[in-house]
């Protein structure tokens, strides 16, 4: 998309508001998934299978169904499973069978059943009664396990075009890209090291669980309340689940209590929807935390090889990089991004990168932050600093002398357009945290980080009202303060007060088809397209004065919210303020609104540069982060105040990740902590405050320069954690997360 | 005519090419034109890709204008969180 009207001067963009879905939050007013209610409603519970891959040789539900309170009971059988439309295959496939298991149970937690009853206890209760018979399988949950040649195959068939012949069907996708000679450019080095890493796989861990009510009749015609980032996604997908056709589906995105990417897809909407169609009442489903370890995200887990030469100056003359991910029982982990996003921060002559997607015995895969891209950054950014440590070099001169900037040819191929990433580390290096003395026992680690960032299909809508005041519809489900920084960039080309916008998020009746709030994309592509709308609206505005005056349109330009005469050969007119034009809009050519639908294909990738200082303690090996600076590149921060929100969380979701998250399987393949008791996730006092500084290089892609800022904070962390706590320890640390008793181990084995 | 840089792992599609010239304006005429010239690239191009033009990565978009001379990477579909 060519931008001839690139704004570097703002008014209200920039500012701090305060934002406007914050009295309904902290008096408990917001609706969130659970909060919903409808006559005649029914509890929709789950049946799970315990076994981590088992043949279904029957259900039955006869019991259940006779229960008095029990008004419904579905399987896979009340799916649509045979080619709809287009044909339910693919990726749509790939979700029924995860949402409600086919032929074989596929891990812990897979759905098998679900009733829906007048009471959710009724519906838990009702669960005993349907009696399943399996024949359990041999399963395989570790990524390594499940490529050797004896490992149970989970689903023969899966693999597509990309898979090299003689590898094991259950590796179903293989990527490989780079470009130069890499063993060429190790022969240059002066010092070539190569180690292997692992990291396990982590959720999410949004507080809100997953939440619905759906209502579908025997018509066709449904309605459905869910916690979602893409309404238009759920709309789609269970549409197609249950045949039905996409628009008679109505959805509406209540509030969301977190999302990270792992509310991307659809788990309980398309059970809720068959249960209702069955009982003709509306169902809802509420999930409990086990069952959101159990049967929803998680992150993929890797197993990586990394190879990487330096010259003594710390030139990398050649990089290589092998990423194994699991990614559970279906295609789709991002074995392809943490190969391609692994060494994009470098400029580098030789580089090879090859990531394989693996299937096993675990929950479907789902995005998280950047998909992909942290453990591989891990990977290499560990290797990187082993390389600094060894040839006695400065971890951030080496990273500057390295850095890819305009022009650079990225590891994955292009050429880079305007970039910031030697903008962040110069501002590290400046930093105060950077040469600030270490305590005795401590250790400081750094790390870079890359993320593409994505467009998307988006459309938005704004209405201006009588009284000069604007509504604004977008349909990306508002995760990190949208509503805000829309507000804020519609004001600034509107140029009325950023607390006279109201932001809503319309649901699939009442707007174009919107992509998922995920890529980063919602403040870079809602915000491109709220801009336009605006404009749109501008537009109508500079006519109707135009009219008024009985000039050409042409003579008409807008500033600081109102019509004015472009120069002195307009004519001399007062300026005509907006509202002074709203006031009588119905009588001078009707209601004024603005609109724009695009996919917009500018995005701008975004690095940023973390400095972590960590203390280990011998005894106990636990880990303390004692102070953490995230320097990221934003391109332009609309609402800086959640810009630093955004690097803040990546952080701290970063320091769970390091340290002590982890999805724990037994012998059995089942899942040992499905509780946050037993998982834990960093808590308030688990933090230092989190530093950051937002260092803006404008995005050519984007009429205000916006870089999404979602994702690029989860990279760098769980580097920069294992680096200091690597320096820390005098022990380098190769799997994740560096929990306590691993750390033990590590210095154990170090004497 | 355009050279598109295809990633490594599609050598085994293109008979050994990594890249391909061919003829197009958008990036539509640029997928249609690459399974012209190698029939195989159907299946990746199936399973979606993106485009990188003069460094911009174009996600899904089939309209895009594809300048003479420019850059051209055919990348993996992105997918983001």
């Amino acid at each position: 998309m060519a931008l001839d009207d690139r704004k570097s001067e703002f008014t209200f963009v920039g500012t701090r508001p305060n934002r406007p879905d914050g009295l309904d939050k902290v008096t408990g007013r917001a609706k969130f998934g659970a909060d919903i209610t409808a006559p005649g409603m029914l509890h929709g519970a789950i049946l799970r299978s315990p076994h981590a891959h088992a043949q279904i040789i029957k259900i039955d539900t006869s019991k259940a169904e006779a229960h008095k309170d029990v008004k419904a009971v579905v399987t896979r059988a009340d799916f649509a499973d045979v080619p709809f439309k287009p044909g339910l295959e693919g990726e749509f496939w790939n979700v029924l069978e995860n949402v409600m298991a086919g032929e074989k149970a596929l891990y812990d937690g897979h759905a098998v059943a679900a009733v829906a009853a007048t009471s959710a206890l009724a519906a838990r209760d009702a669960l005993k009664l349907i009696e399943v018979e399996y024949e359990v399988l041999p399963h395989v949950t570790d990524v390594d396990k499940a490529m050797a040649p004896d490992a149970p195959v989970i689903r023969e068939g899966a693999a597509d075009y990309s898979v090299p012949d003689g590898m094991h069907p259950n590796v179903v996708r293989y990527h490989e890209s780079g470009h130069g000679d890499v063993e060429a450019g190790f022969a240059e080095a002066d010092l070539v090291i190569e180690d292997s890493f692992v990291t396990e796989a982590t959720h999410q861990g949004y507080i809100e669980p997953h939440a619905c009510l759906g209502m579908l009749g025997n018509d066709g015609k449904g309605e459905l309340w869910c916690t979602t980032q893409g309404h238009w996604i759920a709309q789609k997908t269970c549409a197609a689940l249950l045949g039905i056709e996409t628009s008679q589906l109505r959805v509406t995105a209540s509030e969301i209590g977190g999302g990270f990417g792992g509310k991307t897809t659809v788990f309980i909407e398309p059970v809720s929807l068959a249960l209702s169609r069955k009982a003709n009442r509306p169902v809802k489903i509420v999930m409990t935390r086990s069952e959101v370890f159990r049967a929803t995200g998680p992150t993929a887990s890797a197993s990586m090889d990394i190879k990487v030469g330096m010259k003594k100056d710390g030139t990398i003359s050649a990089a290589q990089g092998v990423f194994r991910l699991q990614g559970g029982a279906f295609p789709g982990a991002p074995g392809d991004m943490t190969a391609m996003c692994a060494f994009a921060p470098y400029n580098l002559t030789n580089v090879k990168q090859i990531g394989y997607d693996v299937m096993a015995n675990r929950p479907k895969q789902a995005a998280y932050r950047a998909p992909g891209a942290p453990m591989g950054a891990f990977a290499v950014e560990s290797v990187i600093d082993e390389l600094c440590k060894k040839l006695g070099l400065d971890p951030v001169d080496v990273r500057l002398k390295n850095a890819a900037h305009e022009g650079t040819k990225a590891s994955y191929g292009p050429t880079y357009e305007r970039i910031g990433l030697v903008e962040t580390l110069e501002a590290a290096k400046a930093h105060p945290h950077y040469s600030a003395p270490l305590k005795p026992g401590q250790g400081r680690g750094v790390s870079c980080g890359f993320w593409f960032n994505h467009g998307g299909e988006t459309s938005v809508s704004l209405a201006m009202s009588e009284d000069g005041s604007a509504q604004l519809m977008v349909g990306t489900p508002d995760i990190g303060g949208s509503r805000a920084s829309m507000a804020l960039m519609a004001a600034e080309v509107l140029g009325i007060p950023y607390e006279n916008i109201r932001v809503t998020i319309a649901d699939t009746a009442t707007l174009g088809y919107n992509d998922v709030s995920h890529g980063s994309r919602v403040t870079y592509a809602s915000g491109l397209a709220t801009i336009k709308a605006a404009k749109h609206a501008v537009e109508k505005l500079c006519e109707r004065a135009a009219a008024k005056w009985g000039i050409p349109v042409e003579a008409v330009k807008w500033e600081d919210g109102c019509a004015v005469p472009s120069g002195p050969n307009a004519g001399d007119f007062d300026p005509l303020a907006l509202s002074d034009i709203t006031a009588d809009m119905g009588r001078t050519g009707g209601p004024i609104s603005g609109h724009f639908e695009a996919t917009p294909e500018g995005a701008g990738v975004s690095f940023g540069t973390h400095i972590v200082d960590a203390e280990v303690d011998p005894e106990t090996g636990k880990t303390s982060v004692t102070r953490y600076t995230v320097i990221q590149d934003a391109g332009k921060a609309i609402h800086p105040t959640y810009v630093e929100g955004q690097f803040q969380g990546g952080a701290a979701q970063g320091i769970g990740w390091a340290l002590n998250e982890e999805y724990i399987y037994g012998e059995d393949g089942r899942l040992q902590n499905s509780i946050f008791l037993d998982y834990r996730i960093p808590v308030a006092s688990d933090l230092p405050m989190i530093d950051t500084v937002i260092v803006e290089v404008p995005n050519p892609g984007h009429p205000f320069g916006v870089r999404g800022v979602g994702e690029t904070g989860i990279v760098p962390p769980l580097a920069a954690i294992a680096n200091a706590v690597s320096n820390a320890a005098g022990v380098r640390m190769k799997q994740l997360p560096m929990s306590p008793p691993r750390i033990l181990a590590a210095l154990k084995d170090n004497g | 005519m355009v050279e598109v840089h295809l990633w490594s792992g599609l050598r085994s599609l293109t008979g050994g090419q990594q890249v391909v010239g061919v003829e197009a304006k958008t990036t539509g005429e640029l997928l249609q034109a690459l399974v012209a010239a190698h029939p195989q690239l159907q299946a990746p191009i199936d399973a979606g890709v993106s485009i990188a033009v003069d460094g911009r990565v174009i996600a899904t978009g089939l309209t895009e204008p594809i300048p003479e001379g420019s850059e051209i990477y055919l990348m993996q579909r992105l997918r983001g969180g």
